[in-house]
C-alpha cells in the first residue's frame, strides 16, 4: 500500500501539550530508559560474577556522582512507569476514561512517583550518609 | 457486517497474525513486575555501599535468588515487548523494522541469560 509522504498523526506541531499527552509520551520514554537501565543491571550483575575486584569497580561507578544521577533517573522512571502502568491496567478493565478522572489519575501518578522516589532516596542516604 | 472469513474468525488471530498474544503477555509481565520491581528497588537499598562478600551473601539467600531470577526474566521479557512496540511505531521501512526487532529480541535474551548466569554463579559460589 503506497502511503507516500503523508503526515503522521498525532500532529505535534499544532497540538497543545496536555497532561494526558505529556504523561502518555513519558510512559514510553521511561520505558525505554528502564530498558537502558536493564543493560546497566546486566553490567552490574556480571561484574559481581567476575569477582570482588570487578564488583568493587561497578559499585564505585554506581556510587559516583554520575552513577547516582543515572540511578536517580532509573528510580524516577521505574516509579513513574509502574504507577502509570497501573493506570493503564485500570483502562484495560474499562475504568477511568472520563476526562476529569484521566486528569486526576494523571496528577496522582505524578505525586506517587515523586513520593516513592523521595522515600527510596531518603532511605538510601540515611542508611549510607 | 462481518468482513472476516469464517476461517479467519475461528482462528481469531487478526491482522497481527498472533491475536492478542503480545498485548496479553505485556499485561501479564506488567502485573508480575509490580511486586517484583518494588521488591528489587527496596532490596537495592541494601546494596548501597555493600562489598562483594555482603552482596554474595545476599544473593546466596534462597528467597533472594528466586525473586532475583524471576525479576530478571520478567523485566527483560517486558522490556523486549515494549521496545518491539516502540520500534513498530517509529521505524518505518520493513527491512529496518524487522532487523531492529530481531536485534532487540536477541540482545534482550542474551542479557537476560547473562544476568541469570551471574546470579547462579554467585549462588553456587563459583
Amino acid at each position: 500500500m503506497a502511503s507516500g509522504n503523508r503526515p503522521l498523526s498525532p500532529h505535534l506541531q499544532v497540538y497543545r501539550p496536555q497532561i494526558t499527552s505529556i504523561l502518555s509520551i513519558l510512559h514510553r520514554m521511561t520505558g525505554v530508559a528502564l530498558a537502558a537501565g536493564a543493560v546497566l543491571l546486566t553490567y552490574w550483575l556480571t561484574s559481581a560474577a567476575y569477582g570482588a575486584d570487578q564488583f568493587e569497580r561497578a559499585q564505585a561507578f554506581a556510587g559516583s556522582s554520575m552513577g547516582r544521577l543515572i540511578l536517580l533517573g532509573v528510580t524516577v522512571s521505574f516509579f513513574y512507569h509502574m504507577a502509570n502502568g497501573i493506570r493503564h491496567l485500570a483502562w484495560d478493565i474499562g475504568w477511568g476514561y472520563e476526562l476529569p478522572k484521566l486528569r486526576a489519575t494523571g496528577y496522582l501518578v505524578v505525586l506517587v512517583t515523586i513520593g516513592l522516589t523521595l522515600l527510596v532516596w531518603f532511605s538510601a542516604y540515611s542508611m549510607r550518609g | 457486517m462481518e468482513m472476516r472469513s469464517t476461517l479467519g474468525r475461528v482462528r481469531g488471530l487478526g491482522s497481527s497474525g498472533e491475536g492478542s498474544h503480545h498485548w496479553w503477555v505485556q499485561r501479564l509481565t506488567a502485573v508480575a513486575l509490580i511486586p517484583l520491581g518494588i521488591w528489587f528497588t527496596f532490596a537495592a537499598l541494601s546494596f548501597v555501599g555493600a562489598d562483594y562478600a555482603q552482596f554474595k551473601a545476599w544473593v546466596g539467600h534462597h528467597g533472594n535468588t528466586l525473586l532475583l531470577i524471576l525479576f530478571i526474566m520478567t523485566a527483560f521479557h517486558h522490556a523486549q515487548l515494549g521496545m518491539q512496540t516502540v520500534i513498530e511505531d517509529y521505524v518505518h521501512g520493513e527491512a529496518a523494522k524487522i532487523t531492529s526487532i530481531l536485534l532487540i529480541k536477541f540482545v534482550s535474551f542474551m542479557f537476560a541469560v547473562s544476568c541469570i548466569l551471574a546470579v547462579l554463579r554467585l549462588y553456587f559460589g563459583g
